[in-house]
């Protein structure tokens, strides 16, 4: 090959190589990263070949008969229209082999249900629109929302590279460690997937499946909500972190401390600017999805807060709705969601943002006390 | 035949009524069939521009054109209208003007009832539109409806909609009920089953199903009423209610209601293929017996589509077996297909054309079902564009281009007039690649993990989704041809003869093009 065509492909490639990595023309599944995800993958690709080799067959036929036995060529057509052998063989041949097909799924599905003797059980809520993730065994918890910004989704802000796919807190799991999640909902059916666990499971309100998986390699794995689940079913998504043992001990203790912590901030003594920092950033992500960034809302769905009597001026109203939600609405009880500092900023925060200028402010303290009484 | 026909049969020969009342009162079987097809083919297009929004909204990642909550409205919408709006009536229209000219009888056997069920029609879809109108907006729960989305957290439209499932619902019962006694009592002396053309007996097999499960339908939905009005729980856990259970009694109504949408055309595409190759039908019995299987087993599987809901294992097993093997009766009717065009004198006219299309096409949304039947893989193409891709194969090439294949078999009987060959095989053309365009890379998408229903998507998906965008919108667009070629078509053109096509076969090609208004007034001999 001449030296100029070789240059003049070096520098093509060269050129076109930026768009090509950005472009992301994945045709297949991939394997995953567990047992299950390998077996699905392999009854995956086994039962494509099965389609592709039927495929061949029959369409082969078709455009063999297509072009050749055309009128125009001057065939003339034959009178036969039923054979037994061979309408009895293309029954019995299909089923013979759907009965191949059925013996490797079933094996892998009882696999899939085998959710005895785990090493750890995570308890998952789906709520509208984000993931709570319990450690059962560790006793403590923490909300998983989107991290992707309004600004990205809107095209103000350049995408960036894990758009859509980024949480503010990942779940964290060990690796080598069968994991037992147990999957629920608070509101409405929401659906749990990491493709590359080969785990989906179904979050429904009321009741609680189980599923399970072991993850082999340490890294970081994306996937989203697949049952739709309102207006933001499309910005749920789930992102899970898996990390070698020792580091997800570490990471326990921690979670462990901040809770500690968190549990201290009701002690403290706030003063309005401080709640209001605090809530603003609560708001953004427990409320605007609903009651929008600006507090105007999405009436008649979603109320809105700014100019709101009961954010104006019945404080009893508003604290009871916050932490008792509304029942039968969208509006959860966010009580048990939200610990009592976040709960009092926020509130605080509706009371004072938009020009709802109270001026009013309730204390950690407040509604500590508020939810003991209850 | 029957007392009521001689007497009909009896009278001076009467043409239609003129003006507008020859529609809102007729009872003759081909002015309901035309309104039902006209209705079908407004409503084709009002769904299809609803899916050309969602295109334009998934064109590129980011949200560039409609709110999330206007998103889902529209899939909703898209897909209620499709399958209600679109489809079913687009088969009753050609059940009402094929059934009696096939049997041998004047008209349908209960024809007032017929009117009735037509006009129930346009009434159920003004509901459902002005849906859109309301505070809260349209549905947005998506087609399946499925609680508590749809109940506790509905919008108050919900219960409008509620209203307009019911009216469908008994227009679609009414509609079943008049192709039964048609069929049953009406055919022509010789005419025993088994002697019934094709598109005869998937049309009461369908009447059977729809029967069976539109009750079912009408259950689930007032079950809804109740709980969103009247304060029961039985979707409703905090109540005692179960949230799964609506999957249940929805999925008992929805496969046998995918059924619903492709036998009719099972029925047609057996008639075109033996006419175009000039040779008859391979295994007429066996094409019977399979598509009675089909609506059997239909009532099976439904819980293929709760995989992931967390049904015991053995339930599990169970309706992964029932959906594989659904694979054998639909596999014999492609090999019968195949088997008739093997051997015979082929000519590509375009209601071959799309016949064929539907052929393959129809079979690689069979392959991906057959994919989609294996459970444990199912977890993994689950709410999935996969899936997306999977129901368009059978329903844009299966049902539409069935009925597209149909109507170019028909037009010529109808009308009195060849159709523009030229512009209907450009018709063909363009819908095949732009169908394709459109849904083909939607495989890829989902086995990539893009799942369904979401108004904005991650970016590695993003090439594919522009492909399939353009593909849309090449499909869409290509669609108003076909209103071109029919009003042409109904204005004039070529005359045609009463059986335009060399190896078209049965009784309604013995009737001169235009038929007579009152089809058989004296019932043919059947040897
Ligand atoms: C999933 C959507 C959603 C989220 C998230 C949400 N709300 Fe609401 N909110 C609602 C709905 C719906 C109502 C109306 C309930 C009703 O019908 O009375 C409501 C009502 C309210 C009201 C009472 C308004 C009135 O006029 O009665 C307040 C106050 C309120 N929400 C505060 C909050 C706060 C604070 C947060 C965040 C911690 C929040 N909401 C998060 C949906 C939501
Ligand atoms: C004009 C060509 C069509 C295009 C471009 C198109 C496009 C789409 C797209 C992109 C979706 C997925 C929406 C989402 O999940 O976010 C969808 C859903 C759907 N489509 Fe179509 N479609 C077309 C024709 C049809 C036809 C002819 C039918 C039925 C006969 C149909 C039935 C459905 C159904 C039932 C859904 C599911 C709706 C839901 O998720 O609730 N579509 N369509
Ligand atoms: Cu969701
Ligand atoms: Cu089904």
């Amino acid at each position: 090959m001449g030296v100029h065509a070789m240059r003049a492909g070096v520098l093509a490639g060269g050129l076109l190589l930026p768009a090509w990595s950005m472009a992301d023309w994945t045709l297949n599944m991939t394997p995953g990263v567990t047992g299950t995800s390998n077996e699905i993958f392999s009854l995956h690709m086994t039962i494509l070949w099965i389609c592709v080799a039927i495929g061949v067959v029959v369409f082969g036929v078709m455009f063999w008969s297509i072009l050749a036995h055309r009128k125009s060529e001057g065939h003339k057509p034959a009178h036969f229209h039923e054979n037994t052998a061979v309408e009895v063989a293309w029954t019995i041949i299909p089923f013979v082999i759907l009965v191949i097909m059925a013996i490797p799924a079933t094996a892998t599905l009882v696999d899939m249900y085998d959710t005895e003797e785990s090493d750890i059980d995570i308890k998952i809520t789906g709520y509208q629109w984000k993931w709570r993730y319990d450690y059962i065994n560790d006793d403590f918890g923490f909300f998983s929302n989107m991290a992707t910004s309004q600004d990205e989704i809107y095209n103000r802000a350049a995408k960036s590279e894990h758009y859509l796919l980024d949480v503010d807190n990942p779940l964290v799991i060990p690796v080598g460690k069968k994991v037992r999640f147990l999957v629920t909902a608070n509101d409405v059916i929401h659906s749990w997937w990491v493709p590359a666990f080969g785990v989906k499971k179904d979050a429904i309100p009321g009741f609680i499946n189980e599923t399970w998986t072991r993850v082999d390699e340490p890294g970081i794995y994306r996937g989203q909500c697949t049952e739709l689940c309102g207006r933001d079913h499309g910005f749920m998504p789930v992102v899970v972190k898996a990390v070698p043992q020792a580091e997800y001990d570490a990471w326990v203790q921690d979670q462990l401390a901040a809770a500690e912590l968190e549990r201290q901030l009701t002690e403290k003594e706030w003063t309005l600017e401080e709640l209001l920092e605090r809530g603003e950033r609560v708001y953004a992500t427990a409320c605007a999805a609903c009651h929008q960034a600006n507090g105007a809302g999405i009436p008649p769905t979603f109320p809105a807060l700014k100019g709101n009597p009961v954010v104006t001026e019945d404080l009893p109203a508003h604290l009871d709705i916050v932490v008792n939600g509304v029942s039968g609405t969208a509006m959860q009880a966010f009580g048990p969601q939200l610990s009592e500092a976040d709960l009092a900023a926020v509130i605080t925060y509706e009371r004072n943002a938009w020009g709802n200028n109270t001026g009013e402010m309730i204390t950690p303290k407040q509604v500590f006390d508020y939810k003991n009484q209850q | 035949m029957s007392a009521v026909i001689d007497t009909h049969a009896g009278e001076h020969h009467h043409g239609p009524a003129k003006g507008i009342t020859r529609w809102l009162f007729t009872t003759n079987h081909k002015d309901i069939g035309t309104m039902y097809l006209v209705f079908s083919f407004a409503m084709f297009l009002f769904g299809g521009s609803m899916a050309m929004v969602i295109r334009a909204e998934l064109f590129q990642p980011g949200l560039q054109i409609v709110d999330p909550e206007f998103f889902n409205q529209m899939t909703t919408m898209h897909g209620l209208i499709m399958v209600f709006g679109a489809v079913m009536p687009a088969f009753v229209g050609l059940a009402n003007w094929m059934l009696p000219m096939m049997v041998g009888a004047p008209d349908m056997a209960l024809p007032r009832m017929n009117n009735w069920s037509f006009w129930l029609l346009p009434c159920a879809f003004l509901i459902l539109a002005s849906t859109l109108f309301m505070s809260g907006g349209a549905p947005n729960f998506g087609w399946t409806f499925y609680a508590p989305l749809s109940t506790t957290y509905g919008p108050p439209s919900t219960t409008f909609f509620i209203f307009a499932v019911h009216i469908m619902g008994i227009s679609s019962i009414m509609g079943a009920i008049n192709v039964i006694a048609t069929i049953l009592n009406l055919r022509a002396p010789g005419m025993t089953l088994m002697k019934m053309p094709l598109f005869v007996w998937t049309w009461l097999i369908t009447a059977f199903l729809l029967i069976a499960v539109m009750p079912v339908l009408a259950g689930v939905v007032t079950m809804m009423l109740m709980d969103i009005n009247f304060g029961t729980s039985f979707f409703d856990a905090s109540g005692g209610g179960d949230p799964v259970l609506f999957q249940h009694v929805f999925w008992f109504f929805g496969h046998p209601e995918v059924y619903i949408m492709i036998l009719p055309a099972f029925g047609a595409v057996s008639h075109i293929i033996p006419a175009f190759s000039r040779k008859p039908l391979f295994g007429y019995a066996s094409m019977v017996y399979a598509v009675g299987a089909i609506a059997l087993l239909s009532f099976v599987v439904w819980a293929h589509h709760m995989f992931t809901v967390g049904i015991p294992i053995a339930g599990q097993l169970f309706f992964m077996y029932a959906t594989m093997l659904i694979a054998v009766p639909t596999g014999v009717k492609v090999f019968n297909w195949v088997a008739t065009m093997f051997r015979g004198a082929l000519t590509f006219e375009a209601p071959m054309l799309f016949a064929v299309a539907f052929v393959i096409l129809f079979t690689i949304g069979g392959f991906s079902g057959l994919m989609l039947a294996i459970a444990p893989a199912d977890f993994q193409y689950h709410d999935t564009y996969f899936v997306v891709a999977h129901f368009h194969y059978v329903l844009v090439p299966g049902a539409i281009f069935g009925i597209f294949a149909s109507a170019y078999f028909w037009l010529p009987k109808w009308t009195g007039h060849m159709y523009d060959e030229t512009l209907a095989k450009t018709h063909f053309w363009l819908s095949f690649i732009g169908m394709n365009l459109a849904f083909f890379p939607m495989h890829f998408l989902g086995l990539a993990g893009m799942p369904r229903r979401i108004p904005d998507y991650a970016l590695q998906f993003a090439d594919f989704n522009m492909v399939s965008s353009i593909g849309a919108f090449m499909f869409g667009a290509t669609q108003l041809l076909f209103l071109l070629i029919v009003v042409k078509c109904i204005r004039g053109g070529e005359q045609a003869p009463a059986k335009p096509w060399e190896g078209a076969e049965g009784l309604e090609w013995t009737l001169p093009s235009p038929p007579p208004y009152h089809s058989f007034q004296t019932p043919p001999e059947v040897k």
